[in-house]
């Protein structure tokens, strides 16, 4: 059998996905114009896919930091920082990241992948207990294929599922930690977090939140679902990225555990991989800055959502269950949803296209994800535009006519 | 059917209808097993067995198995520890885990 037999299936699949005459999984950028838009096959394109939240990368003052950082310290550091030292920047941007939480420590990683991957598959260890929502990111499923602890899957966003499975580990010696997100993925909702805290409480065990894309969105000051909900200090860990709507690439992790920096030292994917670059430590420290100085970016992220959200629903699509910066629309398969995504770029709107096994429960959507600087008209045409695809390949009942 | 009446016995003096109160019979879990997997099965034709190798002879990707096993986790209020999942194969050895675990409650 060759290396690459076992794909077969996939390879199948994805050769399905390619007759309708586009990759969704190589889709080339020839030129990104702004937080809203780029060049794509030649033409431009309304952008509402990029997890761009804010908008900041772009924001002149994010981009002239990391300018000024590579005049001053170049392009890279060459090596972790367990081996070349921490620059004062990483140093200030921990400290920074930890003081917007209130919380003691904080720890930053080169990815959010890599911070999921690494806190939480070290966190739990032999004999402890990990506890995972079924509809948790790959990230955190890679970190249980890591862990040597076990690992428990418990219903999407259900607390009575995550009560009953701590209720059956009974009084088994060992640590148990639960993970959770603030914002899913897919489908853009939240996850009811004071009840899910309730719970461990109840049963002495740790939570982890990771506020990938919940950060800036949620809460009065941005700090997400940890904020909004009231529990901030009642989470040990909260997990996120700079990825999204800060614009650049990177991961957090803070506590106010006493013993947390012993990770440095114990996280492998903090420790065997190039720590960030200057340019990127200086415009995430500057993204901060704005996301706390203008919090008129959340109401205009909300605002957006509600447009494409309720603008879809009125016309009849299936949507997540609730609004949030990512909205999923469900389409009845695979090819549907293909085909619907590549109609969609030939009338110039780029947005994600998420198909088992990728999704959860096996569904087919169209993730769009919502940017602060996205205009009413942006969004009103799309949803025009989706109207008359939804129509056209049938997805949506014909148009009624009016009773005369 | 003998199974089913033992089932609804069990259900209707159960307060919490989701779990055992005793140690179920192997017969009982396999037929939990079987009905969690008839929408999966290849053709209307295909019966499943204790050998059937759940993701290689039924219709199932590794994500609906994983789903699958917490519906019957629910059932029988045992948990089943991701990492045995991948060990487990066919039905026999699903069922097999179950009791094992259940035993031990």
């Amino acid at each position: 059998m060759g290396l690459f037999d076992r794909h077969a299936g996939l390879l199948d699949a994805y050769r399905d996905v390619r007759t309708t005459g586009a990759d969704p999984f190589q889709i080339r950028m020839e030129r990104v114009l702004s937080p809203t838009e780029a060049i794509i096959d030649g033409k431009k394109c309304l952008t509402v896919g990029t997890n761009n939240y804010f908008g900041l990368t772009f924001d002149p003052s994010c981009m002239q930091a990391a300018i000024d950082a590579i005049k001053a310290e170049g392009t890279g550091t060459t090596g972790s920082r367990i081996a070349n030292g921490s620059y004062s920047e990483h140093v200030a941007l921990e400290e920074e990241i930890a003081a917007f939480y209130g919380k003691q420590h904080c720890m930053v990683f080169t990815t959010g992948y890599q911070a999921n991957l690494g806190v939480i598959s070290t966190l739990a260890g032999p004999e402890d207990f990990l506890l995972i929502d079924a509809d948790s990111h790959a990230s955190i499923y890679d970190a249980c294929k890591q862990t040597q602890a076990e690992v428990v899957r418990f219903k999407h966003n259900d607390p009575a599922s995550l009560d009953a499975r701590l209720r059956r580990l009974g009084d088994k010696p060992g640590n148990r930690l639960v993970v959770l997100e603030g914002i899913y993925s897919m489908l853009g909702d939240s996850a009811p977090l004071k009840e899910f805290i309730e719970v461990c409480k109840k049963y002495g065990a740790y939570v982890l939140v990771d506020e990938a894309h919940s950060l800036g969105a949620l809460g009065e000051n941005g700090r997400g679902l940890c904020e909004s909900a009231g529990v901030l200090d009642d989470c040990h860990f909260i997990v996120g990225t700079f990825s999204k709507t800060l614009g650049a690439i990177g991961g957090y992790c803070v506590s106010n555990d006493p013993d947390f920096d012993i990770l440095r030292v114990t996280v492998r994917s903090y420790m065997f991989t190039a720590s960030l670059p200057p340019s990127i430590v200086a415009s995430v420290r500057q993204a901060l800055k704005v996301v706390k100085a203008r919090p008129e970016l959340r109401k205009q992220l909300w605002d957006n959502v509600a447009t494409l959200y309720d603008g879809l629903a009125a016309q009849g699509f299936k949507l997540g269950p609730e609004h949030g910066p990512v909205v999923g629309v469900h389409l009845p398969d695979r090819m549907t949803a293909i085909g619907f995504w590549r109609a969609m770029l030939d009338a110039g709107i780029y947005v994600n296209v998420a198909v088992p096994p990728a999704t959860p429960n096996g569904v087919s959507l169209l993730r769009c994800s919502l940017c602060a600087v996205h205009t009413k008209e942006q969004l009103e045409h799309m949803i025009e535009v989706m109207t008359g695809i939804g129509r056209q390949m049938g997805v949506l009942a014909p148009k009624l006519q009016a009773a005369s | 059917m003998v199974l089913s009446i033992a089932h609804n016995v069990i259900v209707e003096n159960d307060d919490a209808p989701l779990s055992y109160r005793r140690q179920p019979t192997r017969g009982e879990v396999i037929s939990e097993i079987c009905t969690q997997l008839d929408a999966f099965r290849s053709d209307d034709a295909q019966v499943i067995r204790g050998a059937t190798v759940i993701s290689k002879d039924l219709n199932i990707d590794s994500l609906a198995v994983m789903d699958m096993i917490m519906e019957l986790e629910d059932r029988f209020d045992v948990s089943i520890p991701m990492n045995a999942v991948a060990e487990i194969h066919t039905v026999d050895e699903l069922a097999d885990t179950i009791l094992k675990l259940t035993a031990r409650r």
